[in-house]
């Protein structure tokens, strides 16, 4: 612990290193042979471990004392004539979703071999890891942009050229959904940054605090470019009803490209939600915060009953993502403490579990070569280890206390019950639902007598729990002492909502109404709540 | 009778018309490449009518240019016209529609 | 002592990680002693932490352990730590005790199981879980808990998972239970948004001193009201306990009966100080549906063939009389009912799984019958445990009932009344059980209808042969008159041949008509062995094997658990005598938790006396009933084993068919409107882009003529257009 402690000391610009050693990685991989596929795997696999060693260091030498601040910030001037830098920082909000990129690569790149043209694959990999990051630690809108598109070319190819089935359709479906949603949002980081540039009468900026703190913007104007961010956002998340992407790119694409798409990807959307809509147009947030509070209650209710009855198990799976994320959407949107910290407590959550649970179906995959639930069945008694590392994860997919899946659900429920009574209402029996789908998949495929190739089936390998180890630890780690992560979190959201609050007229934190005025007349239930 | 410019003006006008006909309504390659040169040399007799009716050497200027477009093009033109020809026998610009979408 | 209060769940916590990473080598029976020493070790910790609470003045019987902190959210804070206080003690108490003896009992019951190790892992979790549940010291803990059980209960209801009933039969228990947790968890929500914090101590005491507003703690209480029908199977979330029963018995015994169906009631008895805030007809609702639902399925257990189903029935009831009440201010009666019920209760579901492992799995009643000679041990602690649940006094039952009937006087006669039919009931039914179980004649080697069914189909089966060979007889001897046509012998041959066939078709029909007109069978062949006829012979194999086949006493694994058990029914009652306040020594010792919201008896001696007097009367009318209908064939019992009663009043096959029916249509129609509708927009702008495309692929056809034409149309367009701007 001291040797990090004194690490941590160590100056070294550490977020520029995390986007230009996979970037290196990526061009090493290129001009290796191609004839060496265990070498280039070991080169993805080393440069991934080594990412995955600085988002650790980043955790460790975080601040905690300081979290509401932008931390290892790092600028370096781009093209100075139109405002643009680089610009990188961490806070609470976008540390534990670098750790999470950090970890989840190294781990999917040890789990799936990609059978063919491994040396494009491993560089696309690698260059996927560096744009991701890119995302989370841009503080340029237009830095923010790059690697926003950056990150959709590595995928289609993953999806397209490595998937199975339909996947060349699943990737064109991805690539131009989540690009025609983006597009708009160009037109409206060029318009926030021009009337930024027109009000204040000062040079051109690209800054998101700059353009935060500022709020220059009219309200209508303001409502108008947060729609065109949000759209871009609403797919990328993915919202109801833009959601008909996910279940293709999922089921079709490998299960390396399904880990990263479900456990990374989908982050973006909702990350995107805190650091650009919220933050940058509070009072558009506000305004239309029932608009997404509803689309995200419906992502749960809705995506829980069509995941109920799907027949392939990845497409089960991409649909509960859907509900998960609703999950996400509903917090965010609460504009409270618990209900945003819950929101960014379930992204790390969810891609924790379900890239394990992604892992788990392609190691299925890999050995029944079918994912149709009607071909499986009696699982256990063929693959106990197998099974039982499945209800660990499943378990923690419900939401059960004691696992990492139930805490961020839980606060974000506390939020929204604070903040739209009804609603959290309703989404409560998101959880009834959960366990329906869930526990009927796992009857049918696990439970139930084990007939031909099902009975034969091998257990899990050793190589297999090893890379599913890390994922299981944290998914019980952070369900029994998830403070660690919470107190790193909490300045940065405290600041957040007290943003919101400060530019927002007449709004205030939907909190408890507690103290010394529980009496008569205390008559808590909707008493002019707005829904 | 005197000869005025505008006699040519008239006469650059029908071997104009009558090229811009041949163009639209013939069907052989090597016809429709003459009523192009057609078309390009009433243009010629134009400029250089009214060249000379303005005073303007820009006119006489404008034909050599023509000129040395026209030659190339007529050169480039009939050798893919005759590579054509040769490979099939009485093909007709209609029949020659690869490049449709 | 009171500070290592953790070590309570830590011990079960231990052995099932030990159980679990321990590797192939904790086989049996270590892995069942392992188990059964952690739950032992458990006990003696709870033990002493009662010994030194009990130490301790009246007043500061509550103590609080904190761990550390874990979830740290904005104004929510919520801690692990636990709360000892009289109440959660005495949970313990018996969870870990009764607990510690089922684990015992389950060596020897699952003895050749091959998945004898993970039982005993999943049987510790469980302990774990239930333990975290009573002694957590605030509403979120007790929900892990209260999940963790849930999730347990999952495990060991689908431990045979091969057999898809019993999958089944967990993932329903599960559901139903979440749809409870719905109601529990918007409780919590609640109580963090009214007090700012879930923790017992701030909670109960801010609505102990002050006064919380009605329409929230009725909200509070309705909700933990709904979580608790759900954990603890009232109408309409009972439908999971009767199928739970596909799980092993040891796992019936102690989830469905001591422990974690008590969930409920200790949730409600917890929160008391909110249930006193709440609207008055919150506590009428709780009254109304325990005693519904106990009237309700003890009508159901009356017609039960499976010993188990008529337990699971039974404790359904028992926890109706729980609920009855708690919903009458009775607390301290619902939790000395919880504590008898656990002992009794756990002591006939072990003693039916002793009967079950000597009939080598079979746990239809039709089939058992005079085992009281065959198993002395269970059938001599089965009597107690009937005579406990009966309400016999002197036994555990017959106070604790009373006191609850004793409270539904005291708050609505007609409460009174329908606990009082529930417990004639509850008398009829169990007499019944034991009667069909342990006395009359032994029905083990009669033969069963599949078995008489094969012995007619075997019959005609040999008629229809002779009447064949009968007929080939007959034609061969026709062929041969007719080749020689003169032979008398011949012709008489032909007579003879014809009247043999004619006597083996007769036989056959007879055989057949016989076989049409034949008796039913009866359900319970109380009067004698059945008369099967002329088949008799006829009967497989097996039927003669099984008269040969003993059943047998159970080893003193699953003996010394029963016994213990009796001897606490049998004890149990002395911890709440009703004479003196002296004797009430469980409201003494409760006292502290229930912030004086325990309502007073307005009931008179001499009314007490004679409401005992009638429902020792009416349980008596049920035993002598029941014995009537069974044992002394006086009275037909098949006029109390009506079909609509075995089948719970169709209500299961109700809501089967609509989750099977409306509800899946529904799910399947929004997945496919998810398919067409929603991606069939997306794919529409698709192929809206191929439709354009399409049009404007016309415009080049490759045809130089028609681009030339294009070239000078627009050529003339251009020069007329800008002509027609310029002025001459």
């Amino acid at each position: 612990m001291a040797v990090l402690a004194a690490a941590a000391d160590v100056p070294f610009a550490v977020l520029p290193a995390l986007l230009v050693v996979p970037a290196a990685g990526a061009l090493l991989v290129v001009v290796l042979p191609r004839r060496r596929p265990e070498l280039l795997k070991l080169v993805a696999v080393a440069t991934s471990m080594v990412v995955a060693a600085m988002t650790v260091w980043l955790v460790v030498a975080f601040d905690i004392d300081r979290g509401a601040e932008m931390q290892f910030e790092f600028r370096h001037s781009w093209i100075a004539d139109l405002g643009i830098q680089w610009l990188l920082a961490v806070d609470g909000i976008s540390l534990f979703l670098i750790v999470l990129t950090g970890i989840l690569f190294p781990i999917a790149l040890l789990a799936v071999d990609p059978g063919h043209d491994d040396r494009a694959y491993f560089a696309w990999m690698l260059l996927l890891e560096a744009g991701v990051i890119g995302v989370f630690c841009a503080m340029d809108l237009m830095v923010f942009f790059l690697c926003f598109e950056v990150v959709l070319v590595p995928m289609y190819f993953l999806i397209g050229r490595w998937g199975h089935g339909n996947s060349a359709y699943a990737a064109t479906k991805f690539f131009l959904f989540t690009m025609a949603g983006s597009a708009l949002m160009l037109i409206g980081i060029l318009a926030l940054a021009f009337l930024h540039a027109d009000a204040t009468g000062g040079g051109l900026t690209f800054d998101l605090v700059e353009l935060a703190e500022a709020q220059s913007l009219g309200t209508t104007t303001a409502r108008w470019v947060f729609l065109s961010f949000a759209l871009a956002f609403a797919v990328k998340v993915p919202l109801f009803p833009l959601h008909t992407w996910l279940p293709d790119a999922h089921t079709e694409a490998s299960t390396a490209g399904s880990v990263i798409l479900a456990g990374v990807l989908l982050k973006l959307g909702t990350y995107g939600f805190l650091r650009f809509g919220l933050y940058l147009f509070p009072e558009a947030s506000h305004f239309f915060a029932p608009v997404f509070l509803t689309l995200g209650l419906v992502g749960i209710i809705y995506g829980a009953v069509v995941a109920t009855m799907q027949r392939d198990l990845k497409r089960l799976v991409a649909y509960s993502s859907v509900a998960h994320l609703g999950f996400i959407v509903l917090g965010t949107f609460a504009l409270n403490t618990e209900g945003i910290e819950g929101g960014l407590l379930q992204m790390v959550n969810h891609g924790v579990s379900t890239a394990a649970l992604f892992l788990l179906v392609g190691m299925i995959y890999e050995r029944r070569h079918t994912r149709q639930i009607d071909e499986l069945g009696g699982l256990q008694k063929s693959a106990p280890v197998l099974a039982a590392v499945f209800t660990l994860v499943m378990l923690s997919s419900i939401g059960l206390p004691g696992l990492n899946g139930f805490v961020g659900e839980f606060l974000v429920l506390v939020g929204t019950f604070n903040a739209h009574r009804w609603l959290a209402i309703v989404a409560t029996g998101g959880v009834i639902l959960a366990a329906l789908y869930l526990l009927w998949a796992y009857q049918r495929v696990f439970h139930g007598p084990a007939e031909g190739a099902n009975a034969e089936m091998p257990d899990l390998k050793l190589r297999e729990g090893l890379v599913l180890a890390p994922l299981l630890v944290l998914i019980v780690a952070m369900g029994v002492y998830p403070k660690p992560v919470i107190e790193r979190m909490e300045p940065s959201v405290d600041a957040l909502v007290a943003h919101i609050e400060t530019h927002v007229d007449g709004f205030h934190e939907p909190t408890s109404r507690f103290g010394a005025d529980i009496v008569v007349g205390e008559g808590s239930d909707d008493a002019g709540d707005d829904h | 009778m005197v000869v005025t410019t505008s006699w040519y003006l008239t006469l650059a006008a029908i071997l104009f018309s009558m090229g811009a006909v041949g163009l639209l309504t013939r069907r052989n390659p090597l016809i429709m490449i003459m009523c192009i040169e057609l078309m390009l040399n009433a243009v010629n007799l134009t400029f250089v009518s009214l060249g000379s009716e303005l005073g303007d050497l820009g006119g006489q200027l404008s034909v050599f240019f023509v000129l040395v477009v026209a030659a190339s093009e007529v050169v480039v033109g009939l050798a893919v016209v005759v590579a054509i020809m040769r490979r099939r026998q009485g093909a007709t610009v209609d029949d020659l529609s690869v490049l449709r979408g | 002592m009171l500070d290592l209060v953790w070590l309570v769940p830590a011990f079960p916590l231990a052995g099932f990680l030990i159980l679990t990473f321990g590797g192939r080598r904790l086989g049996e029976p270590t892995a069942g002693w392992l188990a059964t020493g952690a739950m032992a070790g458990s006990f003696l910790a709870t033990a002493g932490a009662f010994y030194d609470l009990a130490g301790r003045d009246l007043h500061d019987r509550r103590s609080v352990t904190t761990l550390f902190e874990w979830v740290p959210a904005g104004d929510l804070t919520v801690d692990v730590g636990f709360l000892a206080d009289p109440l959660s003690l005495t949970m313990c108490l018996f969870v870990t005790g009764v607990g510690a003896l089922i684990h015992l009992y389950s060596i020897g019951y699952m003895h050749g199981d091959a998945d004898f190790r993970r039982f005993f892992a999943y049987l510790n979790l469980f302990a774990f879980a239930m333990l975290m549940l009573v002694l957590g010291d605030n509403l979120l803990l007790t929900f892990l808990g209260w999940e963790g059980v849930g999730a347990c209960s999952y495990l060991l209801i689908s431990f045979w998972f091969t057999d898809e009933a019993n999958a089944s039969a967990g993932k329903k228990a599960f559901i139903t239970n979440r749809i409870g947790d719905w109601g529990f968890m918007l409780a919590i929500f609640m109580t963090f948004a009214t007090f700012g914090t879930v923790a017992y101590v701030d909670v109960l005491d801010t609505t102990a001193a002050g006064t919380v507003a009605t329409s929230t703690a009725t909200f509070i209480a309705l909700m933990l009201f709904v979580g608790a029908i759900g954990k603890s199977a009232q109408f309409p979330l009972f439908l999971w306990l009767p199928d739970a029963m596909a799980g092993p018995t040891p796992v019936s015994a102690l989830i469905h009966a001591a422990t974690m169906v008590t969930s409920g009631i200790y949730l409600l008895t917890r929160v008391n100080p909110i249930i006193a805030d709440a609207a008055d007809w919150v506590p009428t609702l709780i009254a109304w549906t325990g005693a519904g639902t106990a009237l309700f399925a003890a009508t159901i257990a009356v017609a039960q063939r499976d010993i188990k189903k008529v337990l699971a029935y039974s404790t359904i009831s028992q926890l109706g009389y729980m609920f009855l009440a708690v919903g009458c201010g009775a607390y301290v009666a619902a939790v000395f009912h919880m504590i008898t019920h656990a002992f009794f209760k756990a002591l006939l579901f072990l003693g039916s799984g002793s009967v079950i492992h000597g009939m080598d799995g079979d746990q239809d009643m039709a089939h058992y019958g005079g085992l009281r000679r065959l198993m002395p041990v269970t059938a001599g602690t089965f009597v107690i445990g009937w005579l406990a649940i009966a309400g016999v006094p002197p036994f555990a039952g017959f106070w604790s009932k009373d006191e609850i009937l004793a409270y539904a006087w005291n708050e609505s006669p007609l409460l009174w009344a329908v606990g009082l039919v529930t417990a004639v009931l509850t008398a009829f039914y169990m007499t019944r059980l034991v009667i069909l179980t342990f006395f009359g004649r032994h029905r083990y080697a009669d033969p069963r209808p599949d078995e008489v069914e094969e012995a007619w189909a075997s019959a005609i089966a040999v008629a229809e042969e002779a009447v064949v060979a009968a007929a080939a007889a007959l034609a061969a001897a026709v062929t041969a008159s007719e080749a020689a046509t003169d032979e008398p012998d011949v012709a008489e041959a032909v007579v003879a041949a014809r009247a043999a066939h004619e006597a083996a078709v007769l036989e056959r029909d007879g055989i057949v008509a016989s076989a049409g007109e034949r008796p039913e069978l009866p359900a319970l062949a109380l009067y004698g062995a059945p008369d099967i006829g002329p088949v008799a012979d006829r009967l497989p194999d097996q039927v003669a094997t099984r008269s040969d086949h003993h059943p047998h006493e159970s080893p003193w694994t699953m003996g010394l658990p029963l016994v213990v058990l009796a001897v606490l029914s049998v004890l149990g009652g002395l911890i709440q005598l009703p004479f003196s306040t002296a004797t009430k020594r469980l409201e003494g010792w409760l006292e502290p938790t229930l912030f004086g919201n325990e309502v007073h008896l307005s009931v008179g001696t001499g009314t007490l006396w004679v409401l005992a007097a009638v429902a020792v009367a009416g349980g008596a009318v049920g035993i002598l009933v029941a014995v009537a209908a069974y044992l002394q064939r006086r009275v037909d019992h098949r006029a109390f084993e009506q079909p609509i009663l075995a089948d719970a009043w169709r209500f299961d096959r109700l809501v089967s068919n609509f989750m099977g029916g409306p509800g899946r249509a529904g799910f399947e129609a929004t997945a496919n409107f998810d398919s067409t509708v929603v991606d069939g927009a997306v794919e529409s702008v698709a192929t809206m882009v191929k439709a354009e495309a399409r049009l404007l692929r016309r415009f080049h056809n490759g045809l130089v003529r028609t681009y030339a034409a294009g070239v000078g149309v627009g050529a003339v367009g251009l020069v007329v257009w800008f002509l027609s701007r310029t002025s001459f």
